[in-house]
C-alpha cells in the first residue's frame, strides 16, 4: 500500500495541487480510500491528514468504504429523471435491499445514483460494471440484476 | 507527428502539404464514437469496419475515420460516407459488410439505414438534408465530424492553428479588442463578457497570470463541453493559447470532470501533440511566446464549476467558493490574476480571431452574439446537441430541429440553465433564446441544457428533484444556501408526499427570495429558480398537491393510486406476473384488479401493460 501510494504521488512530482487526482488514482487502485491509504497520502505529499480527510469527505467521487463486487450506477440526470429514473431507483432498492450509496452486506452489490452521464438519448441509463444499458425500464432492470446473479 | 513547427510559414507549408496529400474524391467512412454513440455500441461497429476493410483489402482505397460527437445522439451509431455525404443512422455490426459492398464499392444507397422523418416518413440521403442538421448553424461544433480527435493532422487539414498564427502576429491589445468587439459572452453560466475578463486580467498586476479552462460541466442533461473536448480538443487548446498570449499568461490549467474519461484522454493526447509540434511550450511557432498547460481532474462536486471553488479545488483543497468583492481577474488561482472561461467559450475564440470581432457580432441578437450549442434532451424525439444562432426561437429548436415531443405527447415546459435554471411554459415557445430573454422569464442560459417535458412530468416533483440535487451539492459554507435549501427541500418533500399545508407556497417564495439575496455564490443565489419558476407558471399544480392531495401528472407516489380500466383490460395476466408484491391479480381473460393496500406504486404494471389499461390517478 505504502509503496503504491508513494509511486502515485511521485507520478505527479509530489505536487500538492494534485491532491484530488492523486486520491482518485489511489482509489482506483484499491477500490476505496482506506484509513491507511489516507495516512499514506498525507505522509507522502506532506499535507496534513485533516486536509486529506476534508477533501475525501467533500468530494462525491471518494468512498471511505469498500465497494461491492458488482457496481451499479443509475443516472439521475434531469433527462433520465423525466424519463422515469426514479421508478427504476425504487426497483433497484427493492431488489437489492440497499439504498443509494450503499453496499450489500455480502459485498456483492454497490448501488449509487450519479449526476449526468451525458448519454441522454439513451435515458434512463444504468452502468453495470462499466457496461452501458440504455432505455431502461423496470422490467429490463429486473432482468439485468438477475443476470448479475441476483436471486429473486 | 514529431516535426517541430518553427514559424508561421512552416505551419502554412505543413497545412498545405497535408491537404495536398488528401484526395477529396477518395471514398471515406466517418463513424461517430462520441460517448453517446459509444453507449449505443459504436466501438463494436468500429472494430467491424476495421476488420472488414482489412479483409477486403480496401485499407488503401478508403479512409476510415473515428470522430467525436456529431450531435445527433438519438440516431447513433452514425456513419457518414464521403465524398457524397451520405448519412446512415443506427448502424449495427451486421450493416458493416453491406455498407462496404453496396455503398462504397457500388455506389448504392442503403435505404434501410437512412433517416426517415418520424412524422412524414420522408427519407433523406445526405447529412445536410436531414432537418436536424439543415436548420442548425454549426460553426463551432461542425468541425467535430471532420477530425479524428487523436490525429492532429486532421485538425491542421481544416486550417487548424491558423488563428493562433494570426494572433501571434497581432498586438495582444488588438486581440483583446477583437474579443470585446465580438461581445463573446461566457458559455458556462453567468454570460459575463469574455473580452472584459481578458482586458481586466491583462491589466492586472502580478505574475504569473493563469488562464483556466472550466471543463467541470456539472449540469445534468448538458454535455456540449464534453463533446467539444472529446471531439475537437485542439480547437479548445488553440483558443486557450490565443487567450494566454493576449493576456500575457504563461501557465494554464484545464479542470475537467473525472466522469469524462474520454475527454481527459483526448485532451492529454492533444496537449502532447501540440507540445511536440511546437504549438505549446517554449517559443510557440518561433514567436518568442511561451505557454504551457496542465490537466487537472475534478472530484465530482457540482459547486466546483463556480470559479473560486474551482480555484480551491485546483489548489488541492475542498471546493468552497469565496466572496467575489475581489475579482478573479485580480486575485484568482493562488491569488494571482486569473482568466477563467469554459470550454465552449474558448472554442469560439479561434473563429473570432480568424474572421474578426465584427463578423462574430453580426450573428445573434443585440446583446447575445454568435451561436450557442444547446443540449436538447428529455421527452424529445431528436435528443442531441444543437448549435444555432442566438435568438433562435424555442419552438424552432424543440419542434423543427428537435422533431417534437416523444410519442406525440403534449409539450408542457422546457427547463433551461441547469439545475438552477427555470421552467418555461408553452406560452413562451416563440420567445427568441438569448441570455437576456431567458432571464426575463425567470430562467437562465446556464451552460445551455434544455430539458423538454411533457404532460407526464410533475412540476412540483421536478422542483423537489432540483432542490434535492442543489441541497446535496451545496458546499455548506454559507447559511442561506446550506440551511435555506434544506428547508425548501423539506417543504417540497412534504408537498409531494401529501403533507403540504396552506401557506407552503408563500413560505417557499419568501425563503427563495432570501436565499437569492443572501447566498455567497452563484450556486446558492440561483438555486431557488426551479422552485420559483414552477410556482410562477404552474401554481395550480402546487395547489392541487396541497389542497386536493392530488398529483395531476400522476407522478408523486403518495398521492396516486393504480387501478385497472375494465374497458381496456383483456385479462392477459401480464400485470399480475410483473407485480412484485402481488397487488395486481385476476384470472386469465378476465378483468384484473389492483389492491391499493398492497400496491407500492412501483410502476411495473403500467410499464408492462400492452393495452394501456392501467390508470394512474
Amino acid at each position: 500500500m505504502e509503496e503504491k501510494v508513494s509511486e502515485i504521488v511521485q507520478g505527479y512530482g509530489g505536487d500538492k495541487s494534485y491532491l484530488v487526482p492523486i486520491m482518485q488514482d489511489v482509489q482506483k487502485e484499491f477500490g476505496y480510500l482506506s484509513r491507511d491509504a489516507l495516512t499514506a497520502i498525507s505522509a507522502n505529499l506532506g499535507v496534513p491528514i485533516s486536509r486529506v480527510y476534508e477533501v475525501a469527505t467533500f468530494y462525491k467521487a471518494f468512498s471511505l468504504k469498500p465497494k461491492g463486487r458488482h457496481h451499479i450506477s443509475l443516472c439521475m440526470g434531469t433527462a433520465c429523471h423525466v424519463r422515469g429514473a426514479e421508478l427504476i431507483s425504487g426497483n433497484i432498492t427493492d431488489m437489492l435491499k440497499i439504498k443509494d450509496g450503499e453496499t450489500s452486506a455480502d459485498m456483492e452489490y454497490s448501488f449509487e445514483t450519479v449526476g449526468c452521464l451525458g448519454a441522454c438519448a439513451l435515458g434512463p441509463i444504468i452502468v453495470a460494471d462499466g457496461e452501458y444499458h440504455g432505455e431502461m425500464n423496470i422490467a429490463k432492470t429486473t432482468k439485468l440484476l438477475k443476470k448479475l446473479g441476483k436471486k429473486v | 507527428m514529431t516535426i517541430k513547427i518553427k514559424s508561421f510559414g512552416e505551419l502554412k507549408e505543413l497545412q498545405e502539404k497535408i491537404k495536398a496529400g488528401r484526395d477529396p474524391r477518395k471514398p471515406g467512412i466517418t463513424l461517430c464514437v462520441g460517448t453517446g454513440c459509444l453507449a449505443h455500441g459504436a466501438m463494436k461497429v468500429a472494430d467491424a469496419f476495421r476488420e472488414e476493410i482489412d479483409k477486403r483489402g480496401l485499407s488503401v482505397k478508403i479512409d476510415f475515420r473515428k470522430t467525436g460527437c456529431h450531435g445527433f445522439c438519438e440516431r447513433g451509431p452514425m456513419v457518414i460516407i464521403s465524398p457524397e455525404n451520405i448519412f446512415y443512422q443506427h448502424v449495427k455490426v451486421e450493416d458493416v459488410g453491406d455498407i462496404l459492398e453496396k455503398t462504397i464499392l457500388k455506389g448504392e444507397v442503403i435505404d434501410g439505414l437512412l433517416y426517415a422523418n418520424p412524422q412524414s416518413g420522408e427519407k433523406y440521403v445526405h447529412e445536410d438534408e436531414v432537418p436536424f442538421y439543415k436548420l442548425q448553424t454549426r460553426t463551432v461544433f461542425g468541425m467535430n465530424s471532420k477530425v479524428d480527435p487523436k490525429n492532429m493532422e486532421d485538425y491542421l487539414a481544416v486550417d487548424g492553428y491558423s488563428a493562433l498564427a494570426k494572433a501571434l502576429a497581432m498586438n495582444p491589445e488588438d486581440i483583446v479588442r477583437e474579443v470585446v468587439t465580438a461581445n463573446l459572452r461566457g458559455r458556462g453560466g453567468g454570460g459575463f463578457p469574455a473580452g472584459r475578463k481578458w482586458e481586466e486580467t491583462s491589466k492586472a498586476k502580478g505574475s504569473p497570470k493563469y488562464v483556466i479552462c472550466n471543463a467541470d460541466e456539472g449540469d445534468p442533461g448538458a454535455y456540449m463541453d464534453r463533446s467539444l473536448l472529446e471531439g475537437n480538443p485542439h480547437l479548445v487548446l488553440e483558443g486557450m493559447i490565443i487567450g494566454a498570449f493576449a493576456i500575457g499568461s504563461s501557465e494554464g490549467y484545464i479542470y475537467v470532470r473525472n466522469e469524462y474519461p474520454l475527454a481527459v484522454e483526448n485532451i492529454n493526447v492533444a496537449i502532447k501533440q501540440a507540445r511536440e509540434a511546437g504549438l505549446l511550450g517554449e517559443n510557440i511557432l518561433g514567436s518568442g511566446f511561451s505557454f504551457d498547460l496542465k490537466v487537472n481532474r475534478g472530484g465530482g462536486a457540482f459547486v466546483c464549476g463556480e470559479s473560486s471553488a474551482l480555484f480551491a479545488s485546483l489548489e488541492g483543497r475542498a471546493g468552497e467558493p469565496r466572496a467575489k468583492y475581489v475579482h478573479a481577474t485580480e486575485k484568482g488561482l493562488y491569488d494571482k490574476p486569473t482568466n477563467l472561461n469554459n470550454v465552449e467559450t474558448w472554442a469560439n475564440v479561434p473563429f473570432i480571431i480568424q474572421n474578426g470581432g465584427d463578423w462574430y457580432a453580426g450573428i445573434g441578437t443585440d446583446h447575445s452574439k454568435g451561436t450557442k450549442i444547446f443540449s436538447l434532451v428529455g421527452k424529445i424525439n431528436n435528443t442531441g446537441l444543437v448549435e444555432v444562432p442566438m435568438g433562435t426561437s424555442m419552438r424552432e429548436i424543440v419542434f423543427d430541429i428537435g422533431g417534437g415531443i416523444l410519442n406525440n405527447r403534449k409539450f408542457k415546459a422546457i427547463q433551461t440553465g441547469g439545475p438552477s435554471g427555470g421552467c418555461i411554459p408553452e406560452a413562451y415557445l416563440d420567445m427568441p433564446v438569448d441570455y437576456d430573454e431567458l432571464t426575463k422569464v425567470g430562467s437562465m442560459m446556464g451552460s445551455g441544457g434544455m430539458i423538454v417535458m411533457d404532460e407526464g412530468t410533475c412540476m412540483v416533483d421536478l422542483a423537489r428533484y432540483f432542490t434535492n440535487f442543489l441541497a446535496s451539492e451545496s458546499c455548506g459554507k454559507c447559511v442561506p444556501c446550506r440551511e435555506g435549501l434544506q428547508r425548501m427541500r423539506e417543504i417540497l418533500v412534504d408537498i409531494t408526499e401529501g403533507r403540504g399545508q396552506e401557506a407552503d407556497i408563500e413560505l417557499l417564495e419568501s425563503l427563495g427570495a432570501s436565499i437569492k439575496d443572501g447566498a455567497l455564490c452563484a450556486l446558492g443565489s440561483s438555486a431557488p429558480n426551479p422552485v420559483l419558476s414552477t410556482i410562477r407558471y404552474f401554481r395550480d399544480e402546487y395547489e392541487a398537491h396541497i389542497k386536493e392531495k392530488r398529483c395531476p401528472a400522476g407522478v408523486c407516489k403518495a398521492l396516486i393510486t393504480y387501478s385497472v380500466d375494465p374497458a381496456k383490460c383483456t385479462g392477459c395476466t401480464l400485470c399480475a406476473k410483473v407485480c412484485p408484491v402481488g397487488a395486481a391479480t385476476g384470472e386469465k381473460k378476465k378483468v384484473h384488479a389492483i389492491d391499493p393496500d398492497k400496491c407500492t406504486r412501483c410502476g411495473a404494471c403500467k410499464e408492462s401493460c400492452q393495452f394501456d389499461a392501467i390508470i394512474v390517478r
